[in-house]
């Protein structure tokens, strides 16, 4: 059941944001609850130069798990190169979770400048997970650029909202059937969660989902808990759907099946 | 009895001021010569809000708040009890109801109702949260208030007086008791104490008039607006993981200026009078504490509830000190053991 990234094993298939929680150490209890063992980090939003948001950090490093930083709020390639370039000598890794958004409502990929700085960054050694949209054509950008994790979208950042095109997810699946795919973003409820690793997606990231709920700890533990069960029934082989409403075999009381 | 109050940010003036009106002889020693802009307490928005602010902070706040209100009631500068209102606009609805499910004591409000209250907001929300039992005052106003009366209340006050690490590290030499209020400078010995850091503006115009503060609710930028009289509005505030206790950040400013101008759109062409920051002095779980080690009670951690806390704080620093009586919740321990014997 582990899941390899980059090279690093991992048994959890969630993975967790740490903004916007109530308190240091609600979110503390959350990640121990949530047995995630890697956490994303937004360097722009809780720290100012010279390593100002030092006390959170280490709040964050006691919980034991690995950190994946991230380039939240980055709109430009120059950004999000720079960020990552920071995040790299405060934490000390090559992973880097690349957002580049490209509108302010949605806070969607601009899939442009993801994939650039996509290609800057592989260029200089990070390991990158970018954020996208389902688009398999950006999907091959990344991948070529030198990506070897993928992690589209559910829905827009933050929205709860689930896995707004199942569809095209499943598609995205089908075509890359050996890159690890790591649905992000949008995720609300832990059945979204079950959902994406019952069609075969290899882990879940979410943040707003558990850190804005009434209790996050026990959120983030029925997370925990949907994230296997849907990873448990994926590897089950699943019963396919039927069609009950056309019946195969003679209805009681007539002779003949409506189809002959 | 002989106490001495380190700091006079709202924690120490509540507890100066506390310690005085039993009876105690209280000296108040600070580094500022008063009530100032290097103080987090100068910064703060002054909105009494205990209910609103149930929606992210455990009850501990809730009691100390509603405690706290008593106290401010008292005072000869008393709070505008107008309540507050808290507003979302339509596509962020669900985020009004969530607020209302995770709150009590508010009145839910249709548009008429909000224009009703707020006439400058008349039709552009169409709903609205009361919460008619708070208030909110000055807090600059109040901090010189307190400065001031505690001469009367025959309290001597050092200023400009920055007391060494060795001084503070010993047991007062010239007191009985010494209650250290220094907010984020007593890092130094409240080693899990953090910074968050929160950047505030303060707009003047006499094209929007409101009768109480207004809380924006926004999933990334949520902003309060606080009316101050002579068409000033406190608008606040970052929150921040960070102790940086100064550059405002361009971003942070363009953040607060949109959720105001969403708010009313003359705010827009509102003079930016006031740009303040600091950094909130933290527990990890944001909660006040006291804590004591030999002959020093240290009141801190009050993060985003100074004006709410610190009274309440302030009667229980000198229950432990005048009664021996010790309170679960907002106390600690973080030298050896407080228990009296």
């Amino acid at each position: 059941m582990t899941l390899t990234l980059y090279g690093t094993e991992v048994t959890s298939r969630l993975l967790l944001g740490t903004a916007r929680y109530p308190s240091p150490a609600v979110l503390q209890r959350a990640i121990a609850a949530s047995g995630t063992e890697i956490v994303t980090v937004s360097l722009r939003r809780e720290s100012g130069p010279d390593r100002a948001g030092q006390a959170f950090w280490s709040l964050i490093r006691e919980a034991g798990v690995h950190v994946l930083p991230n380039t939240a709020g980055c709109k430009t390639v120059k950004e999000a190169v720079t960020t990552a370039q920071m995040a790299r000598e405060l934490f000390q890794t090559d992973w880097i979770k690349l957002e580049v958004i490209g509108e302010d409502d949605t806070l969607q990929p601009d899939p442009f400048g993801l994939v650039e700085a996509a290609r800057i960054l592989c260029t200089e050694g990070f390991q990158v997970f970018p954020y996208m949209t389902e688009d398999l054509i950006v999907a091959d950008r990344l991948l070529a650029a030198g990506c070897e994790v993928l992690m589209p979208w559910g829905s827009p950042i933050g929205s709860g909202r689930g896995l707004n095109n199942v569809y095209a997810l499943r598609t995205l699946r089908a075509h890359f059937p050996n890159v690890p795919l790591v649905v992000d973003a949008g995720i609300g409820l832990p059945s979204h969660a079950a959902a994406a690793m019952e069609f075969g997606y290899d882990a879940v990231l979410l943040n707003t989902a558990v850190a804005k709920a009434g209790e996050p700890e026990q959120m983030a533990r029925a997370f925990a808990q949907a994230v296997v069960a849907g990873r448990v029934a994926f590897l089950a082989d699943p019963m396919e759907a039927r069609d009950m409403a056309a019946p195969s075999t003679p209805v009681v009381g007539r002779p003949f099946s409506a189809r002959d | 009895m002989k106490v001495e109050v380190v700091g006079c940010g709202v924690a120490g003036l509540c507890a100066a001021t506390t310690f005085a009106e039993r009876g105690c002889e209280v000296r108040v020693v600070s580094k500022s010569n008063g009530p100032d802009a290097s103080c987090c307490s100068w910064w703060a928005g002054g909105m009494l809000a205990p209910w609103c602010e149930m929606e992210s902070a455990e009850p501990l706040i809730g009691i100390l708040g509603a405690e706290s209100m008593v106290f401010w009631h008292r005072l000869e500068l008393k709070p505008v009890a107008n309540g507050t209102l808290v507003v979302a606009h339509s596509r962020d609805l669900p985020d009004l109801r969530q607020f209302s499910r995770r709150t009590t004591n508010w009145d839910w409000f249709d548009g008429a109702a909000v224009a009703d209250l707020e006439p400058d907001l008349a039709g552009r929300f169409s709903n609205g949260l009361f919460f008619s039992g708070e208030a909110h005052f000055h807090p600059r106003d109040v901090l010189e208030l307190l400065f001031a009366r505690l001469e009367a209340l025959g309290a001597k006050i050092e200023v400009g007086r920055g007391m060494s690490t060795e001084e503070l590290a010993g047991d007062p030499r010239d007191a009985d008791w010494r209650i250290d209020c220094r907010g984020l400078a007593a890092r130094d010995v409240l080693t899990d104490l953090r910074g968050v850091k929160g950047e505030m503006l303060v707009l003047e115009t006499d094209e929007v008039s409101l009768s109480r503060p207004v809380r924006l609710l926004h999933p990334r930028i949520p902003v309060y607006i606080v009316p101050r009289g002579d068409n000033r509005f406190m608008v606040g505030a970052t929150m921040i993981e960070s102790d940086e206790r100064d550059r405002a950040t361009a971003r942070s400013v363009l953040e607060l200026l949109s959720a105001a101008h969403a708010v009313h759109p003359s705010f827009g062409e509102a003079e930016i009078v006031e740009i303040g920051v600091d950094a909130r002095p933290a527990y990890p779980d944001n909660l006040p504490r006291l804590r004591q080690r030999d002959r020093t009670i240290f009141i801190n951690g009050l993060y985003r509830h100074g004006f709410l806390a610190a009274p309440a704080l302030a009667r229980r620093a000198a229950d432990w000190v005048l009664e021996g009586k010790q309170f679960d919740g907002a106390v600690d321990t973080v030298h050896g053991d407080w228990r009296a014997a």
